[in-house]
Parts: structure tokens; sequence; C-alpha cells
């Protein structure tokens, strides 16, 4: 498949593994621990684990897979209130497919559809606008979800429902912003990260420029990635590459889909529908301030948060869960004291078991539970 | 008196309205019109045309085919009911056919039960149970005894259909997956994740337009191929609901052994790559409706193969990997990329994924 194979190819990979080796083994790193790269986007982990990547790496590098799964951090409480819309009779609920299987505190979306629910999956917010138009006695509602990737589409739909006059249509928004929750991490006292891999399709909509403050005041290297594994292996050799020359910078791998000034037609729609909110709650990092968006009060009619009344009950994570420590490199998905045993895909505990981005579950998937690989030097995982 | 020969010579019923209702699930004469204008002249063989609480078949019959008989039942549901390269009646044949065919059974008799929602138009029931007629020939099955209820609207999706399938297994054929030994070679017979791509591109619900049509086939004479090609062959099985995938999983678990494979030669048409790749599915979880699996032994794999791509539902087998004395139940992929990862059992269906 033209433009798809040409970043899969086998030769090209061995060549890169071979230079990475060869920087990794030149770079010193303290108490004689691996040099650990984030990869921040869930689209990054997926890639990992789909093609085997941290498997062909050496033993001294090692990936944490971060935050960057907008299905994953999602807190009990928020899909409290979405079940909570989506049960209303009046209401066909309408999410990502992904999105379905997020436990809240009483049932998910797929058992709320099972009890009754009207939920339909859509693929893009536009499906759910083209729905309430179908349906104008019934209130449709679009499940709003993710970083800047999809931010620009749910507040062009409410744009266009806005030029319409289309009355039944609102999103219940969940969108979360990425550079406050890499700050959060960069704060934390327990932080051994040694550079990232910044997420593709969130800087194809914001550029790079808002990442600056990580190379300036952190001093840590980021190189903006793509999503397929050549992408993936070439971005972490210029991370290493930096690291080795004492470098500090903000790289861009994927300048084939992020422009540096990033989207600004996207970014236009995204401010005049959104606005920060103080603070928003994560499953697994807690509260981060300015992390998410909430609508603007001029599009309070599309805001199914004030359309309709939510429980809005915080529900702390279950205290055995460390999505936490694992989010930020301090334990490695099978060091959780659940991993494998209460919380599992099937019945996600933490935030990382519940999407097939999350690192929890691509372990659990495809690495980590049953062993390794059986010729590969490192394994797929590594339990 | 024998009233056989009356009941033969009775008129067939015919219905005079567009569209299944109650009166037809009701047991009286619109039932009868109903069964005897859509199923019974689709169907039509000696066995089924006395419509007898039971189809009686010779055991002498039977016993012609083999020394054991297999028995297999499935129900069929499908959104929507027509899609490209079939609809719920080919579906509900080729379904129980091959159940039958992976266990080396020849296939011989179905039933076909099916539970129809009020409201349903006659000439589309008619359509599919020509459908489903047409597919029995061509997969030398009749279809002798069956049943018809007709539900409340809302009580079911449009049309359920249940079959069950009687075939006999030759005295020579002991297909199992704990005869699976480490080095056997895996094959399938062709292109993977036709079916689960179009039926999710027929819904027409993620708006994407998709040229796929189901590989839904019955594969009776392809396995015959098959088997009489390389008669040491372990255990098939059809890779229908969760793909490929689960059923290397299922074959790994019953042979306590590991079974590994190399994506570059796991054949999948572009167009249901692309279809996965924008969707964030993986297709080897994709359902397949004209596909098996097949454990060969090493020396009968090259005949395996060639024996398969020599038959019209086989043009594109091809050897996907190998048993191996690895992990138990562990199935592998060396991707096509170099890397290695493990094949799981999924939790649940796919989700298309967020971004």
């Amino acid at each position: 498949m033209k433009y798809v194979d040409e970043y899969r190819d086998r030769t090209k990979a061995l060549i890169l593994v071979r230079e990475i080796e060869t920087i990794a083994a030149g770079i010193k790193v303290p108490e004689g621990r691996p040099i650990q790269i984030m990869e921040v986007c869930g689209g990054h982990t997926h890639s990992i684990f789909r093609y085997g990547i941290e498997g062909m790496l050496p033993k001294s590098l090692e990936l944490v897979h971060g935050p960057g799964c907008p299905v994953c951090v999602l807190p009990m409480g928020r899909v409290d209130d979405c079940i909570a819309i989506a049960e209303r009779p009046d209401v066909i609920f309408t999410t990502f497919g992904d999105a379905m299987r997020v436990p809240g505190s009483r049932k998910s979306l797929l058992q709320a559809k099972a009890d009754g629910a009207d939920v339909r999956m859509v693929y893009s917010p536009m499906d759910a606008l083209a729905l309430a138009r179908k349906n104008p006695a019934r209130e449709v509602v679009f499940f709003g979800i993710g970083f800047e990737t999809t931010m620009p589409s749910t507040a062009l739909t409410v744009l266009q429902a806005e030029r319409e006059g289309v009355s039944n249509f609102s999103v219940f928004c969940n969108h979360i912003t990425i550079v406050p929750t890499i700050k959060a991490i960069l704060d934390s006292p327990d932080l051994r990260l040694d550079g990232f891999l910044g997420p593709g399709h969130v800087s194809m909509v914001i550029g790079t420029a808002p990442y600056e403050f990580i190379a300036r005041f952190y001093k840590k290297p980021m190189v903006v990635a793509g999503f397929e594994p050549l992408d993936v292996l070439q971005s972490i050799w210029m991370v290493l590459k930096q690291i080795k020359e004492g470098r500090c910078e903000i790289e861009n791998q994927y300048a084939r889909i992020v422009p540096q000034a990033g989207n600004s037609r996207a970014l236009r729609a995204v401010a005049r529908v959104y606005e920060l909110r103080e603070f928003f709650e994560w499953r697994g990092l807690g509260s981060i301030d300015h992390s998410g968006v909430r609508m603007r009060a001029a599009y309070a009619r599309f805001d199914a948060e004030r359309k309709f009344a939510v429980p809005n009950v915080k529900i702390a994570d279950p205290k055995s869960c460390q999505c936490g420590e694992v989010l930020k490199g301090v334990i490695k998905p099978w060091q959780c004291k659940v991993f494998g045993t209460a919380c599992t895909p099937e019945t996600p505990f933490g935030a990382l078991m519940v999407s097939s981005e999350g690192a929890c579950s691509a372990y659990y998937q495809y690495g980590g539970v049953k062993g390794q690989c059986n010729d590969s030097p490192a394994g797929a995982g590594a339990a | 008196m024998n009233i056989a020969p009356l009941i033969h010579r009775r008129p067939r019923g015919k219905v005079h309205v567009p569209t299944v209702t109650l009166a037809h699930g009701g047991g009286g004469r619109a039932m009868k019109d109903l069964v005897d204008d859509v199923f019974l002249a689709a169907f039509d063989n000696p066995l089924l045309a006395p419509l007898d609480d039971q189809a009686r078949l010779e055991l002498g019959t039977l016993a012609r085919h083999g020394d054991r008989l297999a028995f297999t039942t499935d129900s069929f549901v499908v959104d929507p009911l027509i899609f490209p390269g079939g609809d719920i009646g080919k579906l509900a044949v080729c379904g129980t056919v091959n159940d039958l065919a992976v266990g080396g059974a020849t296939p011989l008799y179905l039933s076909c039960a099916v539970i129809v929602e009020e409201g349903i138009s006659i000439d589309f029931l008619r359509q599919i149970a020509r459908s489903m007629s047409a597919t029995a020939r061509q997969a030398g099955v009749e279809i002798i005894t069956g049943d018809t209820k007709v539900v409340n609207k809302g009580a079911c999706d449009k049309m359920f259909i249940t079959t069950t399938g009687i075939g006999a297994i030759r005295a020579d054929l002991d297909l199992g997956a704990d005869r699976a030994r480490a080095g056997d070679v895996v094959l399938v017979n062709g292109l993977l994740g036709d079916h689960g791509a179009a039926i999710l591109g027929a819904r027409g619900d993620l708006a994407l337009e998709s040229p796929i049509a189901s590989d839904c086939a019955p594969l009776h004479d392809l396995i015959a191929t098959l088997l009489a090609a390389a008669p040491s062959t372990r255990f098939i099985r059809d890779a229908t609901r969760g793909g490929v995938a689960t059923v290397l999983n299922e074959i790994a678990e019953a042979a306590r052994l590991a079974i590994e494979i190399d994506e570059t030669s796991t054949p999948i048409r572009d167009e249901v790559r692309g279809f996965c790749e924008i969707l964030g599915l993986d297709p080897l979880y994709l359902a397949n409706e004209g596909k098996i699996v097949a454990i060969v032994p090493v020396e009968q794999s090259r005949s395996a193969l060639d024996a398969m791509r020599s038959h019209p539902l086989g043009c594109a087998a091809s050897t996907i990997g190998r048993v191996t004395p690895g992990h138990p139940g562990q199935v592998t992929m060396r991707t096509v990329f170099g890397g290695c990862r493990i094949v799981d059992m999924l939790v649940g269906e796919q989700l298309p994924r967020i971004c």
C-alpha cells in the first residue's frame, strides 16, 4: 500500500536499530539505570506494541508510555456523568468506538447500551450532527473526547450546528490539552525521563512552538514523531542523538504532517468555541490546572453539561491502582500490584488498562502477561 | 391408508399480501401459505415435501458417506441482511456447511429455523429463501426440515436464521487440534478479513464507502481437495468471528503448543488493509466466512498448498506460520517491521480507535 509500506520497511528499520544501539551505548546515565524516553501519545504506544518495536531496542533504552490516551485518562466521575446523559430516554448518545468500554463507577457506555440507553458509535462528530438533523424530536449528544487532535472537529461541528440552527445537538465536552499535562509530568518529584517523543497529531494542530519550554526550562529534548514504525524509530534515534550531543531542542520528525506553526484555522475554531477550565481531573494523575477545556458561554446551548443536569460527583481512583507511577515511568505496567489480576482489559481497574492505546492494556495484549516472543532478543514485553 | 400421495397432490399455498403479519406465525392457513410459497417453493425436495414434524433419513444413505455423524448448529444475525458478496440466507447455509466440512465431514442435510419480525416484505423473504436454496445446491446439501416464527415488531431485528447440519465423516479421517505437532505448518486458503470489512462498510454508519465484498462461500469442496492432497492434515477450522487471530489462539491452547506467524506472508488485500488503517482495526481479528486455517505436517504442506491454490476458493492460499514448541497456548507474530509481538484473544469486539 503506497505511502504506508514505505514507512514499515524492515531493512531500513534494521539500519536504524543498529544506529540506535551505537548511540545508546555511548550515553552514560546516572545510577546505572536505562535511558528513559517517554512517548506522550497513545498512538505511539499502539505502534510500538503493534510492530514489536520495544523488542528491537537495546536493553539500555526504555520506553515509558505516557498519558496521551484520552480514553484512558477520563476519570470515573465524568464517565458516570456521560452515562447519566445517555440514559435519558430523549437522548441519542453518540461516541467514538473505544470510549464505549471505559468503566464508570457503576458501568460503561457499553453496559448502559445493553441496559437500554440509545448509544451509537460514530466515526466523526459530523455523523452525530447528521443524526440530530434526522431525529429532530430527540436530543443528540456527542461525547467530545480527545486532545487537540479531535478538538477542532467538535468545534467545527458546533459552529456548523450553529449556522444551521440545529437545536437538538450538543457536545459533552471532555477535551483535554497536552501542554499542561506534560508540564505536570515534568514537575513530578520522582521524574526520571531523559527525553520525549512528542505527539504527532496534536502537533499538527498546535504546531511545535508550545513545547519550547520543555527544552528551555526543563532541559529535556523532544522530537515530534509520526506514527508509522519507521517514524517512531527515527524519532528515538533523534532524541538519543540530542542526548549524546548534549542538546535540548524541540525537533520535528513528522514534518510531512506537522507544520511548525500548526493549523491556524483549526486553532481559530477551537478558540472560538472553547475556553480553558481552571482545572480538569485525570484518571491516574489527579487534578491538573488548565488541562481541560469547556464550551464558552456563547455556545452554552450546545453544551450538554449545561443542557442536562449531571451528577458531577468526583470519584477517587481505586487505591491499589498505580497508573500514576506507570505514567511517569517510575514503574513498568507489570510491576503494578493489580496488573493482570484485579485489573485486566476485561475488567479494567485503572486508566491504562482501558483502551488498546493504554500502556497496561497494550502490555497485557501484546507482550506482558504470557511471556516473551520466542526468538526476539528482548521479547515484545519483558514480563 | 397411506396419505402421503394425497399430501403431495395438495395444491401449494400462496401469499397474497405484501408483508409478513403475526397471522403468518399463527399456525393456521396463513402460515401454511407462507411456508408453501416462500420456503417449500425454494427448498423443494422429497424429504421436505411431506411437511411432517420431522424429516426421516435413511441410515443406510448416511452410512454410505462415512462411519460417524457430524452434527452442528449455528444462529445467524447480521446487519445489514444483504451485503456485498452475500446475504443472511447464503451466510446461514455456508456457515453450517463449513462447520461440518472443517471436521472432515461431507455435509448432507440442513434444517432451517427462521424468526421473522412482523412487517418484513414477503418478496424479501422469497429472495432470502432462494439464496439459501442456491447456496445449498452449490454445497450439495438439502434443506429438509424447518420452522418459521413471526414475532412482534421490535422483538427481533428483522430476521434471524438458525441452521443445523448433519454430515458424515469418512472412516479414515480424524481431525483434531490436539493432533498438532511442533513443526507443523499453518495454512490459510486466501485473503483475510474480507467479510468483516464488507459488513462494517455495508452498515454505512462509519461513512466509509468500500468496494470490499464478503468472502462468504461453502468450503466443502476446497476442504475435500485439501484432504485428498494432504491426508495427514491435523486440524482445520473456519476463521469466522474473531478472525484468524482467535482461531490460532484456540488451536495453540488446545494443542498446548505455540504458534508463530509471519505478518509478511499473511494475505490481506490492500482495500481491507486501508479500511483497517483508517478505523484502527486489526485485520487478523476481522471475521471471514470463506476462510479456513489448516494445520498440516510439514511434509505434506507443499501438496496441501498446491491443492488449495488449484481450487477457485483457494487461489491466494498461503503459508502463514508454524507450530512451535514455545510457550503453550501462545501465538506470536513476526511483524512486517521485523519486530515480534503477541497475538492474543480479543476481550470483546474490536472498536474503532479515536485518533
